[in-house]
Order: C-alpha cells, then structure tokens, then sequence
C-alpha cells in the first residue's frame, strides 16, 4: 500500500520528509509494547502506535521498520523526526483511536502482520 | 574485529545508541540481512536491560570469522531467579521502563530467541553478564506468530 493512501485513509499528517524512502507497506502491526515489536520477522511494514517517544522509533530501526504511524493525536518530537530523518523512517500521526486506524487499514488491504 | 561500549544507567534518551553503532558496522561488513536483524534485537534488548536495570555496564562485541560474540556486563542488583526472568511476562521493570515500551517480560525471552548460545551469570546483589553467539548463516528468526 503506498504512504500516500494510507494517510488519505486514516487522515495523517508526515513528519518527515515527503516520500517514503523506498519503503513498501505491505503489512500492519498495531502495539505500544516495543519487546512484542521486536518479534516481528517481516520488514516493510507500518508499525501503528500510541507510544510516542524515541524509543519508538529506535525499535523501528532495530526491527527494519520503515514507517511508523503515531494514533490519538500524539505529535513526535524533533529529536524523534531527527532521528527517524537520519535512519530513513516516515513518521506520521492520526487523530484517529487505535482501533479506528486499524479497522480503517485493514477493511482497505493492509495485511496483519500476523 | 573488537568493540566496546559504556552503557549509562538510567540514560533513556540514548537507549539504542549502541545498537545503532553496531548495527552500521555489521551492514558495511555486508552481513546477512536475517542475521543482522537476529543481533540487533539480541543486543537492543540486553541494553535496554542494562540501561533500566542495573547501575551501569559495558557491552562488547567481537566480529569472528563466521559468528557474533557478545558479552553483556553490569554492576546492579544482579538476577535473583535467572530462570524466572527467561519466563515471558516475568518483569521486574521500573513505570520508567513500562512508558520506555519495555518492561512487558520479554527482554531475555526475545535474547534467547534470536541467539545460538546464551548464557547468562548473575545472582542478587552482584553483577550480571550475559554471554551471546549469534552465526552468521544460522537459521532466521522464529517466524510471526500469534504466540
């Protein structure tokens, strides 16, 4: 799914630069525990989450994942864009609830993780 | 090739900081992708560990000929229960560490999973070192699962 529908979808504003540094999304994972992040074997996928601050974005790098969509609202900071700019990873935010973002992607194909 | 690198208790900010250094270090050697991701989880995680949990320490890594060697060590209150922090869920995390996104159990549990050898040398009131080997051509990391 390209960056571009999926802020049109979930209404999102980016952070980072425009584009997605080459980065396909082809699947979701919805969490605010970074541990049950880094379980994950897929790469290229939108991680989708509440907890919004720079070890959020460290896991992401950790993990190989391109780009991280922050839900109710939560705004990332300039040390967070910083280093999400630095490691080639989109930030984005939603107004929307957690649960709202989620059904919104995955009723229009964004595959779960699992 | 041998590093190393002083990790500061309590520092959140530069959690990852490390992993990070050696994480660009292993891409330019053009190691395996699955085994890279394999050792930056391992290492993420035992830094984050040592960050939240003990007073201070020093990680260190050693690129062999076919593996990764790892060696963890702090000063702390040491692993009361070693077995019992290897149980996923099991967490004695500070509501520093939980807001961190850690601190849910599954620090050691991931280590495990995503090294070859661990061993791991702690008892309460003393320091704690965590030993890891991770080979470069071992199998990819358990697969996504509903666990």
């Amino acid at each position: 799914m390209e960056l571009e529908e999926i802020c049109k979808l979930v209404d999102a504003t980016q952070h980072t630069s425009s584009g997605s540094y080459g980065c396909k999304v082809e699947k979701a994972f919805s969490s605010d525990l970074m541990s049950d992040v880094l379980t994950l074997l897929a790469d290229d996928l939108l991680l989708i989450t509440g907890l919004n601050n720079i070890q959020t974005v460290r896991t992401a790098e950790m993990a190989d994942i391109c780009h991280i969509l922050f839900v109710r609202g939560k705004q990332p900071s300039e040390k967070m864009i910083e280093l999400a700019e630095e490691q080639q990873i989109v930030l984005m935010s939603t107004a929307y609830s957690m649960y709202k973002t989620s059904g919104l992607l995955w009723a229009a194909g964004l595959a779960p993780v699992y | 090739m041998h590093f190393e690198f002083d990790i500061e208790a309590g520092d959140f900010s530069n959690a990852g900081d490390a992993s990070s250094k050696i994480k660009k270090i292993l891409k330019q050697l053009n190691l395996p992708n699955h085994f890279i991701k394999r050792a930056m989880v391992a290492l993420f995680e035992a830094e984050v560990n040592v960050i939240g949990h003990s007073y201070g320490g020093t990680l260190a890594i050693d690129i062999e000929n076919d593996r990764l060697h790892i060696l963890v060590s702090d000063t702390g209150p040491g692993i009361e229960d070693v077995d019992l922090a290897m149980a996923e869920g099991y967490s004695t995390a500070t509501k520093e560490i939980q807001e961190m996104g850690f601190g849910a159990g599954m620090g050691l549990p991931n280590i495990k999973k995503n090294t070859d050898c661990l061993d791991i040398r702690s008892r309460a009131g003393d320091h704690t070192e965590i030993e890891m080997l991770i080979h470069f051509d071992s199998g990819k990391p358990h697969g996504d699962s509903a666990e």
